[in-house]
């Protein structure tokens, strides 16, 4: 790839923009609140974008142009089954008692809800987490523009970690949806062109397909299996992601997604600092809109890649190999930036990628530095200061955040296996959240310590069943079947879904048992907490067209339909 | 927050559109070899630059409303 100076313009006037924004946004914030939740005064169809694009960290856009490359349309699984449905119900449901209950975390909405101990397993497990998400956002970013551009690992780390650190000292939580808007935007205008291009290339969708085709054939599968997303589900064998229906449905569908999409504070932020409790509830379902079209965007140049690839785009498209020779899929969108970006577009694509994995930097430290000064220092460290004492907090735990996340960086480079093992305990830790959430918000009964004994069981459920499954042709040990290998799975994918349902189930049952052995809280501390003792929303004076429940219907609606397309 | 954020996107895709755009109409043809063909920079600067005048656009107007019923707007309410 050789950028020239008309690529270099674009990237630093974007960097330039990124910290006037911070600048700009600096005299407003006067208040713990206004950094921490935007002073709740933001409108939806901005925290509707920031919400999605929070999530879409570059890992996330090469992630998953990776998986269409390796498993084709079925990939748009994870946007249709996963995210659409979990943002309807976190809109319609869900919403009313996070924005209401007035908590200015998730952690502090558990505190509400149930206890002390429940909030600190959560806080505390958060906040490990996002500080190392940020750390491999970074160094995912460091590899690869090492790679492309030959920078210096170092020089990478720190110059994204410099910008982040500088417009979210200034602006803070409004600095980082502001920017997380516009690469909104950046990524939306860097990519389709690329689609674009590539369609063109291999002929078309039905170029496309009659590719695809030929690729599914040389694997031994159903010629559709890399343009269909449920007519090859009937069995893990069927298709290139070794899942079934079932495992799609419940572990994807119901307890991954709703548990990340519901629970994961990194995206319900965005949705507390929104003006109103209508703005708030339209946020996950106005994010739902472009969220539904991104697999179009993320997966498609993958199913370009490797329909190029094996048989031939007119332009010569080839993913490299790895050094045991296998295909590099990571390598799709990097190596479609530079095949078919001349100069200018090359800079244009750069821009959008640099941007993503700042955003996703940006948005792991504005949830970092919230969860600990208001769940952890606030808590169990400091309480009663003056506001000004928590914002200055914030500030310095902004700073503190970032510097665990470039050792994060430097962990990750150094020992790969070690961020393998950290990211399969959040796995264990996040799988069964949902269960408590869905129990707490919808059965009154549901006692803390219900809750946390729950919590617990999930997690343990979680390590049990990982710890005696291993996907087939896996070595044991980080992949699964340390403790004994009871049953063999298809694939990791499979096992991991799994993996989540089991830990569901086991945190559900239990966290029921405990709380009929237990003494539930009294009804009237629970009111604004719970589905049965909170008043219904009035839509008086909402356009009908413009109430939750029909929005909700309308985006699901839409995700049955595009189900059924490529079905 | 008392920041439109309509006029920092606006005004990012306008320089940038016009950066592509310009770029586009003075480099040599024969590096869009590798974009099939396509002058990409011009066409794609160009409805950058479209978009950036018409977030510019929405922008002013909410001033203008703002400015004419000196109320606050709904869709840049001030914390203030």
């Amino acid at each position: 790839m050789h950028p020239a100076a008309i690529d270099w313009m674009i990237l630093g006037v974007y960097f330039a923009f990124v910290l006037g924004v911070g600048v700009a946004l600096k005299r407003y914030m006067r208040t713990s609140t206004d950094y921490f939740l935007s002073g709740r005064a933001i409108p939806a169809w901005i925290t509707g974008l920031a919400f999605i694009s929070a999530n879409l960290g570059a890992q996330e856009v090469i992630g998953m142009a990776a998986s269409g490359a390796k498993y084709g349309m079925a990939t748009s699984h994870f946007y249709w089954v996963g995210a659409i449905p979990a943002m309807v119900f976190l809109g319609v449901f869900m919403m009313p008692f996070y924005y209401g209950s007035r908590a200015r975390s998730v952690p502090e909405y558990l505190k509400l809800r149930f206890d002390e101990k429940t909030r600190g397993l959560n806080a505390i497990s958060f906040a490990v987490m996002t500080v190392f998400s940020s750390g491999i956002s970074m160094y995912a970013m460091a590899l690869l523009l090492k790679l492309l551009l030959g920078w210096d690992f170092t020089t990478s780390v720190l110059l994204s970690a410099l910008i982040v650190l500088v417009y979210i000292l200034l602006g803070g939580l409004t600095s980082a949806i502001y920017n997380e808007v516009l690469q909104f935007f950046l990524i939306v205008f860097g990519f389709a062109p690329l689609v674009f291009l590539g369609l063109k290339d291999v002929g078309g969708w039905h170029g496309l397909a009659a590719g695809l085709r030929q690729v599914a054939a040389a694997r031994g599968f159903a010629p559709d299996a890399w343009t269909s997303t449920w007519s090859v589900m009937s069995s893990p064998a069927s298709n290139p992601m070794g899942v079934e229906w079932i495992s799609i449905a419940m572990g994807l569908g119901f307890v991954l997604s709703f548990g990340y999409w519901c629970t994961d504070f990194l995206v319900v932020q965005r949705a507390l600092a929104a003006d109103s409790m209508q703005s708030a509830r339209r946020t996950p379902l106005i994010a739902a809109v472009p969220k539904m079209f991104f697999p179009f965007l993320v997966i498609l140049p993958g199913m370009i890649a490797i329909a190029s690839t094996l048989h031939g785009g007119a332009s010569g498209l080839a993913l490299p190999h790895k050094a045991d020779g296998a295909l590099n899929y990571d390598m799709v969108i990097p190596l479609m930036l530079g095949h078919y970006f001349p100069n200018g577009m090359l800079g244009l694509g750069l821009t959008a990628l640099m941007a993503s994995f700042m955003t996703g930097m940006a948005g792991n430290v504005t949830a970092f530095n919230t969860v600990w000064t208001y769940d952890i220092y606030q808590a169990y460290i400091r309480h009663g200061a003056s506001d000004r004492h928590y914002l200055n907090m914030g500030r310095i735990a902004t700073v503190v955040g970032i510097g665990l996340s470039i050792a994060a960086a430097y962990a990750a480079n150094r020992f790969n296996n070690i961020m393998d093992l950290l990211q399969l305990l959040f796995a264990f830790v996040n799988a069964p959240l949902f269960a408590t959430f869905l129990l707490g918000m919808f059965w009154k009964r549901t006692s803390g310590h219900g809750a946390f004994f729950g919590l617990l069981a999930g997690t343990a459920a979680a390590a049990a069943h990982h710890g005696l499954t291993l996907p087939v042709g896996s070595a044991t040990g980080i992949q699964g079947g340390w403790i004994a290998v009871l049953h063999p799975y298809p694939s990791q994918m499979a096992q991991n879904f799994w993996t989540a349902i089991y830990a569901f189930g086991v945190c559900f049952l239990i966290t029921v048992a405990v709380s009929l052995a237990t003494r539930p809280r009294a009804e009237h501390e629970l009111k604004g907490l719970v589905y049965s003792l909170t008043p219904r929303l009035s839509a008086v004076g909402e356009r009908w067209y413009a109430r939750p429940a029909v929005l909700g219907a309308c985006v699901l609606a839409g995700a049955i339909v595009l189900n059924l397309i490529f079905r | 927050m008392g920041l439109d954020i309509r006029i920092p996107i606006g005004s990012l895709f306008v320089i940038l559109g016009a950066l592509l755009a310009g770029y586009g109409l003075f480099s040599n043809p024969a590096i869009y070899q590798r974009s099939l063909g396509v002058d990409v920079n011009l066409w794609w600067g160009g409805a950058l630059l479209a978009f950036g005048l018409a977030m510019l656009a929405l922008a002013w107007r909410a001033a203008m409303a703002r400015a004419r019923t000196g109320r606050k707007s709904d869709t840049t309410p001030a914390s203030e």
